[in-house]
């Protein structure tokens, strides 16, 4: 227990590794902690902006998808309108054709109807006259009264 | 157990003598036989276990963190490396959190200090017979006397050991505070405290009892830190020794007392280093 050389040796000695660790040991090993703490915060730092992207990108899909919607509803509209249009139109030819038939099936009644009158005058004109000789017994002359039938035909 | 049959006082005595190499005024260039010649021996001897002992312990810290600081990656460290790394950001929260200057210095002496120390504190915790009867044999192997081959494992219970590195403190805090305040700060800080007076006069009776007060102040820091190490784990060792001479029971006790002294191990070496970053950083600030 007594103080001797072994005090200065001992100094010695910690100061070499005390040297030997300032320049040899603890330099790298900071640098290789400090630059992992760097790439952990690049680390964290990519990933929240991945996510902040992730987050723009999906917002944007929605509103594409809400365009896309909207858009769509609107050519479904257009179509039921253009198709109503074409049933509106298709009715309205049908009624303006059934109309002209029906107009054209008018006049030619009415001809017809004309044509059976204008026989019918003329066949009872003649009717009338046979009846009229057969009365009568060929005693009239058939010039002077067939202007009389005639004329009472063209009155019926 | 040493030579033959020693009585307990002879055992213990000769467990807590260290292997002296010196200059003997009778005998000559040598190995000191006997803590009566090892005295003799005076100051320029030198204790050859201390010194082997803790430069080796010394070398083993920096190969194995040598080593790693080499191989140091930034991805995911491996198992050694996550030691080094936890060891080296212990130190450095401590000096952060402790020393507010800028050191190149501070952070790695702290951590030399605190993993040697650990080191050297840790050989308290193999058998206190194991190697000194190694030494013993191989000492008689060498045609020595066994009962004269002292050797003594754990640096850290050698005064001379805690003592050196106390004063290499001490040395760092003068420089520090002379780098940092001046020669003539440093002075005034010896001098013009704790009593001042506005009267010359007055002030230059007060500087003899500041200067008194302020030394003891100042060379108290390196002795107690030294005593304080060098105190608990002699009296660790101490205890080790009596338990081993108890015989059988011996085992449950060590082991007890081993469990208890791993606290004590890492607590002084903390201890030790966290008072010199405290030393170091009062030194540097200024009042």
């Amino acid at each position: 227990m007594n103080l001797n050389l072994t005090l200065i040796g001992q100094a010695i000695a910690f100061a070499v590794f005390v040297w030997f660790c300032m320049k040899f040991v603890w330099p790298p090993v900071m640098q290789a902690l400090q630059e992992r703490q760097k790439k952990i915060a690049d680390g964290l730092d990519a990933a929240s902006r991945a996510t902040r992207d992730l987050e723009l990108a999906q917002e944007q899909a929605a509103e594409q998808l809400k365009e896309s919607k909207e858009q769509a509803a609107q050519i479904i509209e257009q179509a039921h309108k253009r198709s109503n249009q074409m049933i509106e139109e298709a009715r309205d030819n049908a009624r303006l054709e059934g109309e002209r038939m029906i107009e054209s099936a008018r006049g030619e009644i009415e001809q017809e109807t004309q044509r059976a009158k204008e026989e019918l005058r003329t066949q009872v004109a003649t009717l009338a006259i046979q009846g009229a000789e057969r009365i009568l017994d060929s005693s009239i002359d058939e010039a002077k009264h067939r202007e009389l039938v005639d004329k009472l035909a063209a009155e019926l | 157990m040493a030579g033959n049959n020693p009585t307990s006082s002879e055992y213990i005595q000769h467990h807590l003598q260290n292997m002296t190499f010196g200059l003997h005024p009778e005998h000559g260039l040598g190995l000191a036989h006997s803590a009566q010649e090892a005295q003799e021996m005076g100051f320029w001897a030198i204790h050859l276990d201390t010194m082997a002992w803790s430069i080796g312990l010394g070398i083993l810290f920096l190969w194995v963190f040598r080593m790693v600081a080499k191989t140091a990656t930034t991805g995911v460290p491996s198992g050694l490396q996550n030691f080094v790394e936890m060891m080296v950001e212990f130190v450095d929260n401590s000096v952060r959190e402790t020393f507010h200057g800028k050191s190149k210095l501070i952070a790695p002496l702290s951590l030399t200090i605190f993993c040697w120390i650990f080191l050297m504190n840790l050989m308290d915790l193999v058998p206190v017979d194991f190697l000194p009867m190694l030494a013993q044999k191989i000492g008689a192997w060498f045609g020595a006397d066994p009962a004269h081959v002292y050797f003594k494992v754990v640096p850290t219970t050698d005064v001379n050991a805690t003592l050196g590195m106390s004063l290499a403190v001490f040395a760092l805090i003068i420089f520090y505070s002379i780098r940092e305040k001046g020669l003539s700060g440093f002075v005034a800080e010896l001098t013009l405290h704790p009593f001042n007076a506005s009267n010359p006069f007055v002030q230059a009776l007060l500087i003899p009892a500041n200067f008194l007060l302020e030394a003891v102040t100042l060379l108290a820091k390196p002795v107690s830190l030294a005593l304080r190490l060098f105190g608990n784990l002699y009296a660790g060792e101490l205890i080790f020794i009596l338990i081993a001479m108890i015989g059988l029971w011996q085992l449950p006790l060590h082991f007890a007392w081993a469990t208890f002294h791993l606290l004590i191990i890492t607590l002084q070496a903390f201890i030790f280093m966290m008072l010199t970053i405290v030393y170091l950083s009062m030194a540097t600030e200024k009042h």
